[in-house]
């Protein structure tokens, strides 16, 4: 009965994962699986100071990316739970509807916000704020951190509604009998009670951030290489396919350490999930 | 009883900031139909005027027809995979609880904790090694991956909901195992698997990132939008076919969400 869900698992996700790994760790012939065994491609991953910036970087603008987007999405998440009454479905479903769409044409979006033609310079001209157009809102760093938190906003709303509409009504009365004024109720029961929500979706918008390669390469410019740009150069232009499965299983290195890290804090928690 | 000081029907901040933040998430969006049916070769204010000539440049353009036809065919064969063994898995998961089902549908939904660029890579060698390296078909494989986390969680809210007394009598009556699925458990799950199939196929029909490692000769329309990027003059017919994959893909959303409420109501109204 499980046959085609067993084999294309096993085949697709558990084998081709495996490929990656058995990969990172051959020397570049340039055939499909190398020629040889070496730990190399690590050694040359880690010690070279560029990857090392790269690396560092990648972890700075997703860190930033997963902050600003839980941040800006907490209190959406709040409203649709607490506040929102008969308009819930709409707002949850108006939150989730961009995760549909192609992301491919959010961060194109951007582009053509941030182009030095673009909609934001000549918006900004034809109100007379400005008067040449300002070459600093593409190719940076910050113009990275903005599209992804917009791409991948909706991603962090669903898991904190989630997580707040668990919390037994009969908390927050008993905590207002008590005496406790909202702030102090938010800050004592709903938001510790709401974490596993929270981490949940900084997982969720952490993981595609780090590993991307498209938002760098269409309105990030060449000082915001990111490791997913990297291998990616290395599947293509560079085609030194054991190279960028290295840096692959050290990518997933760090996702296994931010995952065992959002765990850790979840026992502490009391997860109810 | 009393006010809940959590529930306040007026417009609060709150409320105020929600709105903000929906502009916020739509109005980068807007953009590009706005410029679609702008007179100029550049995206900028002030708008020149109104046409349709790059949706009729981009109907005309033979490469652009390829790319759907490809897009259509990849995303009917992904969805229709991924919805096959989205059921599988999360029936066996649910009605057979068994270590290798348990441990199945873990790794069927591990893909969420992977980058894109990672299952791109993975797949891109698997390809290579099975010998038909690049192609339709690697893409399929690809979308299969990239939909099943989203097929088996539809599925296994779904058969999760059945109770399980309704299966137990089919039993009892004496249908077997694969006749109480596809007499009872199945058609209880209908709307569920519409839902799932439309999600998995628009899933593969935006996908980029995974595609562009496995497109050969054969591109998908986001490849084929990546590719268009490097020429300035193109870009307003980018923004017509941007246009036309954003309301493609707000209409199956929008149809998934519906066959899915109406799935639950359904049931609520059968007491089920």
């Amino acid at each position: 009965m499980n046959v085609p869900g067993t084999l294309v698992t096993v085949t697709l996700i558990l084998f081709a994962l495996a490929l990656v790994l058995f990969l990172s760790t051959r020397i570049n012939d340039s055939t499909v699986l190398g020629a040889g065994f070496t730990f190399g491609n690590f050694v040359e991953a880690a010690s070279d100071p560029l990857y090392r910036m790269v690396v560092g970087r990648s972890l700075i603008i997703a860190g930033l990316v997963t902050l600003a987007t839980v941040g800006l999405a907490y209190p959406v998440a709040y409203y649709a739970a607490f506040h929102a009454g008969r308009h819930r479905g709409l707002i949850l479903f108006l939150v989730t509807l961009p995760f549909w769409t192609s992301y491919l044409l959010r961060v194109f979006a951007w582009k053509i916000v941030l182009a030095y033609n673009g909609v934001l310079n000549s918006g900004l001209m034809e109100l007379g704020i400005i008067r040449e157009p300002i070459l600093a809102f593409l190719n940076t760093p910050a113009a990275v951190v903005i599209t992804l938190a917009h791409a991948y906003a909706a991603f962090a709303v669903l898991p904190i509604f989630v997580a707040l509409e668990t919390i037994p009504k009969s908390y927050l009365e008993a905590a207002s009998d008590l005496g406790a004024k909202p702030a102090e109720t938010f800050r004592r029961v709903v938001l510790p009670m709401s974490m596993p929500g929270v981490l949940s979706a900084a997982l969720v918008v952490f993981v595609p951030t780090v590993g991307d390669y498209v938002t760098p390469a269409l309105v990030g410019g060449p000082s915001s290489t990111m490791i997913g740009s990297i291998i990616q150069a290395q599947f293509g232009k560079a085609d030194d396919w054991p190279f960028g499965a290295a840096v692959a299983v050290l990518t997933m290195l760090v996702i296994l350490v931010v995952v065992a890290a959002a765990r850790a804090l979840d026992k502490r928690f009391g997860s109810r999930t | 009883m009393k006010a809940a000081p959590f529930r306040r029907p007026r417009l609060s901040g709150l409320a105020i900031y929600v709105g903000a933040y929906l502009v916020f998430l739509y109005l980068p969006m807007v953009l590009i139909p706005l410029f679609s049916f702008n007179d100029s070769i550049q995206a900028a204010f002030p708008l020149k005027g109104f046409t349709f000539a790059w949706y009729e440049a981009l109907l005309a353009n033979e490469r652009m027809h390829d790319a759907l036809a490809n897009t259509l065919i990849v995303g009917f064969s992904a969805a229709a995979l991924a919805t096959l063994c989205g059921i599988a898995i999360a029936y066996c998961d649910v009605s057979r609880p068994s270590r290798i089902a348990r441990t199945v549908s873990a790794l069927a939904r591990l893909p969420i904790l992977i980058p894109g660029v990672i299952v791109g890579i993975a797949l891109l060698i698997f390809v290579n090694l099975a010998g038909f390296g690049p192609s339709r078909l690697a893409i399929v494989l690809g979308h299969t991956c990239l939909a099943l986390p989203t097929t088996v969680i539809v599925m296994r809210t779904r058969f999760a909901a059945i109770p399980r007394s309704l299966e137990d009598a089919a039993m009892d009556l004496g249908a077997r195992e694969w006749l109480t699925f596809r007499k009872v458990m199945l058609p209880l799950s209908l709307p569920a698997v519409a839902a799932a199939f439309l999600l998995a196929f628009l899933t593969s029909f935006d996908e980029f990132i995974v595609a562009f490692f496995l497109t050969g000769t054969e591109q998908t329309l986001p490849v084929f939008i990546w590719a268009q990027l490097r020429f300035p003059k193109e870009l307003p017919s980018v923004m017509a076919l941007g246009s036309l994959i954003l309301a493609v893909s707000i209409v199956i959303a929008g149809a998934a969400e519906f066959i899915r409420r109406r799935g639950a109501v359904a049931r609520e109204a059968a007491g089920a």
